[in-house]
């Protein structure tokens, strides 16, 4: 089973070289730190920068310079800053290649839920909805399961959807899958997890074609 | 030149009143119209409503108004990180109107640019799109959102001059260059004001038309919500 790092680690593999990558807030910020450094690689953050660095040395903070989880950062050479429409016109215009966020639910057939729960919390969409109706390449970092051990991969969402259709692929700390038609692909096992767990984590329909390899990281 | 400059803060917010629209720039803390929030919290206004992209936190920017229960809706994308703003909601008395950020944005920008609406693929789908016309172009659905109409927008730039002029820092630019021009007043608020002339026209992110009044903010408190930082080797 993985922890918070090591599904960072597994996405981080996805990037590739010569891509714009937009990370949301929680597991997706972690994958910066896996890149690997032969690769030119991007960052942009919704609220206005392409280009982030590392957080700022101590005493070095800039209360003009942050990311979208309002965190402290610095920029890279080659850094650049933009208004809010401007930053969404990267996003809804497709000139961001992946992006990774994460998620409370996702369904089978691509959908996602990851902005609100009735009655319980209301903090907001944020980028959320422009991200996820717009990019072509989205995936989805998070636990498979949720603090109550219910499956977080579902037949139908539950919770009010973020986007239809949009999720396709998903990284959690049991498993990698791709969203099909027919429903979860499994691809890979997280190490130390066997296929029959992740059956009995997943409550959506779960796609077995053959031997299962153990994720290479 | 066109003269856009006003002397006090007090000037700058003549004419607000109470049930009036306002937008106000800024992510998080960062950009935030500071001094105007102030003298807003000061005049003691109504029933207003907000677009803005936050709420601010408990004690600090749109927060303020909050407390003192000032506003009548609020027009965010998030708010998180507001325990009273959360309560005011939770309990009816705040109405709440979310939409996607980027939506928030290009509502704006329709209003700066003379467009009554817009498309966006965000939110179809979604509960964000009940009742809204919606629309296929080429294979892909959209939802036609409008353009804001507020009274006043006020704004927070990093240098500004005579002419209203504004040039924006950092990620402190944000909403703030989108809602110039989208009120019928547009107010900005400068970190250093100068006279016309002194800066590069090349470097002017938005020119003074889309300006109608601009002052040095009194004080920048600046406050940083999310201080992170790696350690020194």
């Amino acid at each position: 089973m993985l922890d918070k790092n090591g599904i960072a680690k597994r996405i981080a593999k996805e990037v590739k070289d010569g891509f714009y990558v937009n990370l949301g807030i929680g597991i997706p910020t972690l994958v910066a730190n896996f890149v690997r450094d032969d690769i030119e690689v991007e960052f942009q953050s919704e609220n206005g920068v392409l280009g982030m660095g590392p957080f700022p040395f101590e005493g070095e903070e800039d209360a003009d310079i942050i990311n979208a989880g309002k965190q402290t950062i610095t920029t890279l050479p080659g850094a650049s800053f933009f208004d809010s429409a401007m930053s969404f016109s990267m996003i809804r215009g497709q000139h961001v290649h992946l992006t990774i966020l994460g998620a409370m639910e996702v369904a089978e057939n691509g959908d996602i839920a990851n902005w609100k729960i009735p009655g319980k919390m209301v903090k907001g969409m944020g980028g959320a909805m422009d991200l996820v109706a717009s990019a072509e390449n989205i995936i989805v970092a998070m636990m498979h399961t949720n603090r109550a051990g219910e499956s977080k991969l579902l037949k139908k969402c539950s919770l009010p959807l973020t986007g239809v259709g949009c999720v396709k692929k998903i990284v959690t700390n049991m498993a990698v899958l791709e969203v099909t038609d027919q429903g979860f692909k499994l691809l890979e096992r997280a190490p130390g997890v066997s296929v029959e767990d992740i059956k009995n984590a997943t409550e959506g329909t779960l796609i077995i074609n053959g031997d299962i390899p153990e994720m290479d990281i | 030149m066109i003269k856009k400059t006003v002397n006090t803060v007090q000037e700058a917010l003549d004419g607000v009143e109470d049930n009036m629209t306002f937008m106000l720039g800024g992510f998080g803390l960062s950009g935030i119209p500071e001094n105007a929030i102030a003298e807003l919290v000061k005049r003691n206004v109504k029933n207003v409503t907000c677009i803005s992209n936050n709420a601010g936190v408990d004690d600090f920017g749109l927060g303020l108004l909050l407390q003192k229960k000032q506003i009548k809706k609020m027009v965010s994308s998030y708010v998180g990180e507001n325990d009273e703003f959360e309560r005011q909601m939770l309990s009816g008395e705040l109405d709440v109107e979310l939409i996607p950020q980027g939506t928030l944005a290009e509502r704006c920008r329709a209003a700066q640019a003379g467009f009554p609406a817009i498309y966006t693929p965000a939110g179809y789908g979604t509960e964000v799109a009940e009742g809204k016309e919606t629309r296929e172009f080429d294979g892909k659905m959209y939802v036609l959102e409008h353009a804001f109409k507020a009274h006043f927008a006020f704004v927070k730039a990093w240098k500004g001059d005579e002419a209203g002029n504004l040039i924006f820092k950092g990620t402190a630019r944000n909403f703030n260059p989108v809602m110039c021009g989208a009120a019928k007043i547009t107010v900005a608020e400068v970190e250093e004001l100068v006279p016309a002339g002194e800066l590069d026209p090349n470097q002017i992110h938005i020119p003074g038309i889309f300006v109608q009044r601009i002052f040095k903010g009194e004080t920048f408190e600046k406050r940083i919500e999310q201080r992170t930082v790696r350690p020194k080797k």
